[in-house]
């Protein structure tokens, strides 16, 4: 198995880094740029960076807040939020992100997904995907930071943008972000299953015990962590330290 | 010693985090376009991600290809990095059969789809992997990975596809991916190149970009 990946997922609203409970109810956390930097510096492995107002307005906005980001930063960033078109993938590709993250211009255009990897290559194309659950073992597609219903069921969507050339799943439970209520774990599994790309849990990490069950009882191949960083519940070390206590494999930062 | 470093720009989107890596060293950084200039050198590095096909067809048009050969007949150091990587071997059998440059002997193979276990695996092979001495147990000292003698450090990969060197003495460092042994940097006197991604594994991955400007 490789290193579970420990990522640190910052939402952001305009300038300024936020937090919400079900995506919804948004704080203010403070500078996006400031939390990356101490996470790079803590050992973070990943980032990512979600423009969660873009889709309402039709655009994202983290341009500037990518390339200041990448001034000083050197772990991969992926960038989701209001991303329509392989020129605004483009363009915030050049302005120094990695991959990028897409949910509801996908679920309008599919074949985005064809377009964005075939020019970027899959690895570049992240599926996001957030997801409700509307009955045992069933979960449907929502976008917007799970404010407008899709019809889609998760597994079915998650497995035609795999075949569409996603190289990446970020599955967001709805039901769990923000809770530390620990990961929906039925889900986890079953969108680990249903692809054979790497996927990423988020929603609902509280505890070490969270990730070592999105590991072992979800499949998951990385964690996206947001609320127990941001309000320092527990830091990155801390983590990545009971984690291998734990028997996780995770990346040893002293070699 | 120069800390002049030329990255060839032959359209990929990933060229400034590269470049960003190597100013943040304190490499006096040029981007070319132009394979006359990258042929005359003092450092020239191959960046890459994505496919194969696509990289290499952009560089055969661009008329890098022949910019590298003797970029490397004349012994400078060059570095390439991940598909940067991969086009330095003869063919990769990613969409088929494809020529690379042919100045490491051997292929690229997909990433095995199970593992040594027979279990279906994730591929891409994405995420931070601990590098370990090839078979022939080569030492680091000395090459690119000088100062790492002894040590597994962890370095980021996204790949589904990897170099198969046809002569195992280039292999300087592998990592083992569901059990497979894979070849994640290769070195033959001042050609070198890493299947990971040294300007997006934090600090370990710059101390390599350092040990590269200072060749």
């Amino acid at each position: 198995m490789s290193p579970i990946r420990l990522i640190a997922r910052l939402d952001i609203k305009g300038p300024n880094l936020i937090k919400g409970v079900h995506l919804e109810g948004l704080r203010v956390v403070g500078d996006p740029r400031e939390f990356a930097r101490r996470y790079y510096e803590a050992g973070v492995d990943e980032l990512i960076y979600m423009d969660v107002v873009a889709s309402l307005y039709g655009r994202n906005s983290l341009h500037e807040i990518v390339r200041r980001t990448a001034h000083d930063v050197f772990v991969p960033l992926t960038v989701g939020g209001g991303l329509r078109s392989v020129d605004d993938v483009k363009e915030i590709l050049r302005a120094g992100a990695d991959k990028v993250a897409i949910n509801t211009a996908a679920v309008a255009r599919p074949e985005l997904i064809t377009d964005v990897s075939h020019r970027f290559g899959s690895q570049a194309m992240v599926l996001s995907i957030e997801a409700k659950q509307v009955a045992v073992s069933k979960w449907e597609a929502y976008t917007d930071n799970g404010r407008e219903r899709t019809g889609l069921d998760v597994l079915e969507w998650v497995r035609r943008g795999v075949e569409l050339g996603a190289g990446e799943v970020l599955v967001t439970s709805v039901d769990r972000e923000g809770t530390r209520r620990g990961f929906d774990l039925d889900l986890i599994r079953r969108v680990s299953q249903a692809v054979s790309v790497p996927v990423i849990a988020s929603g609902g990490m509280g505890s070490i015990e969270d990730l070592v069950a999105a590991v072992h009882e979800g499949c998951a191949d990385a964690v996206a962590m947001a609320d127990v960083l941001h309000y320092q519940r527990m830091s990155l070390g801390e983590i990545r330290q009971a984690a291998l206590a734990a028997g996780l494999p995770v990346r040893k930062i002293e070699p | 010693m120069s800390s002049k470093v030329t990255l060839m720009d032959y359209g990929m989107c990933n060229l400034l985090s590269v470049a960003r890596a190597f100013e943040h060293c304190g490499a006096d950084v040029e981007m070319t376009e132009d394979p006359g200039v990258a042929v005359r050198a003092e450092k020239l590095v191959v960046p890459g991600v994505g496919a194969f096909r696509d990289s290499i067809d952009e560089v055969e048009k661009r008329g890098f290809g022949d910019a590298i050969r003797r970029f490397v007949d004349a012994g400078r150091p060059l570095l390439g990095i991940c598909v940067g990587m991969q086009m330095l071997f003869e063919t990769s059998e990613e969409f088929g059969d494809h020529p690379g440059l042919g100045v490491f002997a051997g292929r690229v193979a997909a990433i095995p789809r199970v593992n040594t276990d027979g279990v279906l695996q994730r591929v891409p092979h994405i995420g931070w992997n601990h590098l370990m001495a090839p078979e022939t147990g080569r030492s680091w000292r000395g090459s690119i990975l000088d100062g790492f003698e002894g040590t597994h450090p962890a370095f980021y990969f996204v790949h589904s596809y990897s170099a198969v060197p046809a002569d195992p003495a280039v292999r300087l460092a592998d990592v083992f991916y569901g059990g497979h042994r894979i070849c994640a940097a290769v070195q033959r006197e001042n050609v070198m190149a890493t299947q990971f991604h040294p300007e997006r594994s934090g600090e370990l991955g710059l101390s390599l970009v350092r040990q590269f400007i200072s060749l």
